[in-house]
């Protein structure tokens, strides 16, 4: 699913103009005005003028609790990743200004690739600029035209726009519905190529996905399988490998598509794979070939935040305590949520429609408490959510904080 | 099965989303005249998907607008098989 688009400047109507290609944008100018016409905030504009620690910020000039940054491990500040970006910069300068496959690669590239190889315990890593990238790549790389994906209707956009890029049939599921996948892995052409794209975590609801059953039948089906753990690298699992480490499938996961912009605390994309041919995706993947390498400072920073990762284990279990404790929490107060029992450190609340939920969302900034607000069409059947995002880093007394502000808040709204 | 039956029996599985009773003539969108959002489409297709047994994938949806072109793409598609 995507994420909320943001218009920075308010674009400027007027009456009468003739169209143009920015008209098929008007309905969206228009809910958009009436959203900030009621007074709103814009829920899509907040700037952070000050960044305190993983978990508190200065926001439009409040001091506030952050719940919505996937900074689920805390890394962001953490003293060691901190210094190895600081020494990179230094020893490697700001940016490689160059692509993986001429320039761009440098020792950090590599260490960080290694890093990664060892955290998942698999033959081969490729890092991307971006997670979208990695996605974008990986997918419209290995299944193009006349072969066939098979994906969960409530997919990442980027997972959409490499199954477009590829030119691949196109075939989605009823989210998490192991028949409606079978179902149509059976009816697929003999003889075609077979993708099967599920995520560990999805990210609207935070829900997982049935692995187990779905990578099995994926297997019977004689199809590949790429699982997105994004959201649960470095905190579900033993080792923090993801749900497919929890479900015990990461054996026959063909590939892991994640990200460093969550547990990891920088920016960047990876896959990871034990396919013997792998390595020639670095020639032939588009997204990795035409763009220029992650900065020195941001690999530095990455390689050495996933080895504490693996690591990580009490801060693993501290985070399943607060993601308890909230989820527990909001249900006793009345809140409906996206899952009945907590399944992730992403927490969804569901609001009533989009007025209330943007109301909701305010109330809780002035509390001082930042959510993500997800609003349509980039939600699950058109709901309106605040997104919650638990943080290692949160400690047991500000989750009982963030209670007390969604109690006042749902009450001065009207939601509970 | 031949045109006339597929026709027929997309009709039957058309009716529980067609929820404004509009009626259906070869000519009607599924976007347009049915307001069909993209859950819609998917339940809806899985649907026939399922009676005919066949596979559309959204490469296939992505051509068909109206419901006379479905009934034809469905035809062709029990046809082939």
């Amino acid at each position: 699913m995507s994420e909320g688009i943001s218009q920075p400047d308010k674009p400027e109507t007027l009456e009468g103009e003739s169209r143009d290609l920015f008209s098929k944008f008007d309905d969206l100018i228009a809910m958009r005005e009436g959203l900030l016409a009621s007074g709103q905030e814009d829920p899509f504009n907040l700037v952070m003028e000050k960044v305190l620690s993983p978990t508190r910020a200065i926001c439009n000039g409040r001091d506030t609790i952050l719940l919505g940054t996937y900074n689920y491990m805390g890394m962001t500040f953490d003293p060691d990743v901190v210094e190895a970006g600081k020494q990179a910069l230094e020893d490697f300068g700001s940016g490689t200004t160059g692509s993986r496959v001429l320039n761009g690669t440098y020792q950090g590239h590599k260490e960080c690739e290694d890093a990664l190889r060892e955290f998942y315990a698999m033959d081969h890593a490729m890092v991307f600029s971006t997670g979208y990238q990695a996605n974008l790549g990986i997918i419209s790389t290995i299944a193009g035209k006349g072969d066939y994906i098979v994906l969960d209707i409530d997919s990442h956009a980027s997972i959409w726009d490499g199954c477009a890029m590829g030119k691949a049939e196109v075939v989605p599921f009823k989210h998490n519905d192991l028949e409606a996948m079978e179902k149509r892995l059976r009816r697929i052409p003999e003889g075609a190529g077979k993708l099967v794209v599920l995520e560990g975590v999805y990210s609207m609801l935070g829900d997982i996905a049935p692995l187990k059953e779905m990578v099995a039948v994926a297997k019977k089906y004689g199809a590949m399988v790429l699982v997105d753990e994004a959201h649960s690298m470095g905190f579900i699992g033993e080792h923090g490998r993801g749900v497919c480490e929890q479900a015990g499938v990461i054996d026959d996961v063909d590939f892991i598509i994640g990200t460093f912009s969550k547990s990891v605390g920088t920016v960047g994309g990876f896959c990871v794979s034990n396919h013997p041919k792998f390595e020639i995706l670095r020639l032939v993947c588009r997204p990795y070939v035409f763009t220029a390498s992650l900065p020195p400072s941001v690999v530095a920073t990455a390689a050495t935040s996933i080895r504490k990762l693996m690591h990580g284990s009490n801060k693993r279990a501290h985070l399943w305590e607060n993601s308890k404790r909230l989820h527990g929490g909001l249900k006793d107060l009345g809140f409906e949520l996206g899952t009945e029992e907590p399944q992730s450190a992403i927490v969804a609340v569901i609001m009533p429609d989009l007025e209330r939920g943007a109301a909701m969302w305010e109330a809780l900034l002035k509390e001082g408490l930042y959510v993500n607000l997800a609003r349509p069409p980039a939600t699950p059947a058109n709901m309106t959510l605040l997104r919650c995002s638990l943080c290692a880093e949160h400690s047991e007394e500000e989750v009982e904080t963030i209670l007390g502000m969604f109690k006042r808040a749902g009450k001065a709204v009207g939601i509970i | 099965m031949d045109r006339p039956e597929t026709d027929q029996t997309i009709r039957r599985l058309i009716d529980p989303f067609n929820k404004k009773g509009v009626e259906i003539t070869e000519a009607t969108t599924f976007a347009g005249d049915l307001e069909f959002d993209s859950l819609t489409v998917m339940d809806f297709v899985a649907a026939i998907e399922d009676e005919f047994d066949v596979i559309i994938s959204m490469n296939q949806q992505a051509e068909i607008e109206t419901y006379g072109q479905l009934v034809g793409a469905v035809h062709k598609l029990q046809a082939d098989r």
